[in-house]
């Protein structure tokens, strides 16, 4: 069984119909150009917005779940992630293993700092690793490594590698074709709403 | 000290002669609202005017259902007020069953509580103490309903990327949206609570004034006005807190989804712009 399911997605006139799998431990990469709605699929698959279909995760159909039980599965991260409160370390949970997390993105410390000082780059790194310190099934990533150096792109590759070893899977909306080609065993291309084979 | 000092209309006429002067000093400094002076002017003159002899009717027949009626009257044009103070305007009716239904539960609620263990007239629904009452109330429990809502509205917005980013967490909308609700419900009490506190040191609360100028004994009017000024806080706190969970409970739906798209923005021209489109480009 698929962990992922997704039957009929729509939002229209943005999205789809879009149908697609994703096996655990697998990789999603989804290209195409600016508009041509792959936000609104990632937002719809986190259930951000109301969209038409059925998602399945593990065989159990999301209106069957909470609201909240689903997202903290299937997990979202915006390309420039929003901050609630001044300290970086209060938007985890369990700042011990955010520490670690960011550490392995590059952010040695980045606990204590406040969010006004973040650049781009650092945000998102950030961003993903609040993400990963719930311990998502499913992780949505709208261009994680846009804002990022070669090294910093390169320590993101190898954070989404170890969740695809741990079981762990990501839908990837990416315009880096080497980050694409590193993580996507499969990709697709989004035009006009819909899915297709990519090129 | 005296009975109430007799006025005039040529006096209130005379009095009239300081808007005419606003109204002047406006187009000399071209600040372009003499209309609006003059109309608000008119408005208030013909409005009190009209109400003054509607009220001597009512008072005159002493009825429940009369009372009733102008009291609903007043409630619904208050909630069309809370709705015209909304920089970004929830859907007409939905918008004004959240004014009208905070405005009615917390005005009517302290009103009736008021009337009937502190107040006391016979019958408990006098129209000449039903009616004053609750205007006083209700008018304060507008400003705070209309504050309260407008805050909520502009926050979520304002916020709604940190709203999301926690949605998308896991978090659920009560948690997410928490700060935004605290910060709404706060702006609608600030000011009956600064109303409080400067009540008699900085100011003479309007209807004291009146009653002593109308001859009142100062004791007398000092506890009317203490009491009042109680009824107006409950009904502004409660006013407040129901309009805040009203407006949340509508920006949001059985998915612990933030709903902006049901809000449109009054001074923009075209509403789909802050619906289904703006959010695209948002999450771009």
């Amino acid at each position: 069984m698929a962990l992922l399911e997704v039957r009929s997605l729509a939002r229209p006139p943005l999205l789809g119909p879009v149908s697609f799998t994703l096996d655990a431990g697998t990789c999603l990469g989804i290209e195409g150009p600016s508009g041509s709605g792959k936000s609104t699929l990632l937002r719809a698959l986190a259930d951000l917005d109301p969209a038409r279909g059925e998602v399945f995760l593990n065989g159990t159909a999301r209106n069957s779940m909470p609201a909240a039980a689903w997202r903290a599965r299937v997990c979202y991260v915006a390309a420039e992630p929003a901050w609630w409160a001044e300290r970086v370390g209060d938007h985890f949970a369990d700042e011990e293993r955010g520490a670690r997390l960011a550490e392995a993105l590059g952010l040695a410390g980045a606990m204590d700092w406040t969010v006004t000082r973040l650049s781009t780059g650092e945000g998102q790194r950030l961003g993903l690793a609040r993400a990963l310190a719930g311990k998502p099934a499913v992780l949505l990533l709208d261009e994680p490594t846009s804002g990022l150096d070669r090294d910093a792109a390169r320590r993101v590759a190898r954070a989404l590698e170890r969740l695809l070893e741990d079981g762990g899977s990501v839908v990837l909306v990416a315009h880096d074709p080497a980050l694409l080609d590193s993580l996507a065993a499969r990709r697709l291309r989004m035009a006009n709403g819909r899915l297709e084979a990519a090129a | 000290m005296g009975g109430p000092i007799p006025l005039e209309t040529w006096e209130v006429a005379a009095a009239g002669g300081l808007v005419v002067l606003n109204a002047i000093l406006s187009f000399r400094f071209r600040l372009g609202q003499e209309t609006a002076w003059l109309i608000a002017g008119a408005r208030t003159a013909a409005q009190l005017s009209l109400m003054g002899l509607v009220l001597h009717f009512i008072f005159g027949q002493e009825q429940l259902w009369l009372t009733a009626l102008a009291a609903t009257i007043m409630l619904a044009f208050a909630g069309r007020e809370v709705m015209a103070r909304q920089a970004r305007r929830l859907p007409w009716w939905q918008g004004y069953g959240i004014g009208v239904g905070a405005m009615l539960f917390a005005s009517f609620t302290v009103t009736i509580l008021a009337l009937n263990t502190v107040v006391r007239p016979d019958p408990w629904y006098a129209p000449w103490v039903a009616l004053p009452l609750l205007g006083m109330i209700m008018g304060n429990t507008m400003t705070g309903t209309a504050l309260a809502l407008n805050t909520l509205t502009e926050t979520l917005y304002r916020d709604r990327r940190a709203i999301e980013a926690r949605l998308a967490l896991g978090h659920s909308f009560t948690d997410a949206a928490r700060p935004a609700m605290r910060h709404a419900m706060r702006t609608g009490l600030m000011p009956i609570i600064n109303a409080m506190s400067a009540a008699g040191v900085v100011s003479l609360p309007g209807m004291m004034t009146g009653q002593i100028l109308a001859g009142a004994d100062v004791g007398t009017a000092t506890r009317y006005q203490i009491l009042i000024m109680f009824l107006i806080a409950g009904g502004t706190g409660l006013g407040v807190i129901a309009a805040a969970f009203g407006g949340s409970r509508l920006l949001s739906d059985n998915r612990d989804r933030l709903r902006l798209d049901r809000l449109s923005l009054l001074d923009d021209k075209s509403v789909a712009q802050s619906t289904g489109n703006t959010r695209e480009d948002d999450t771009r």
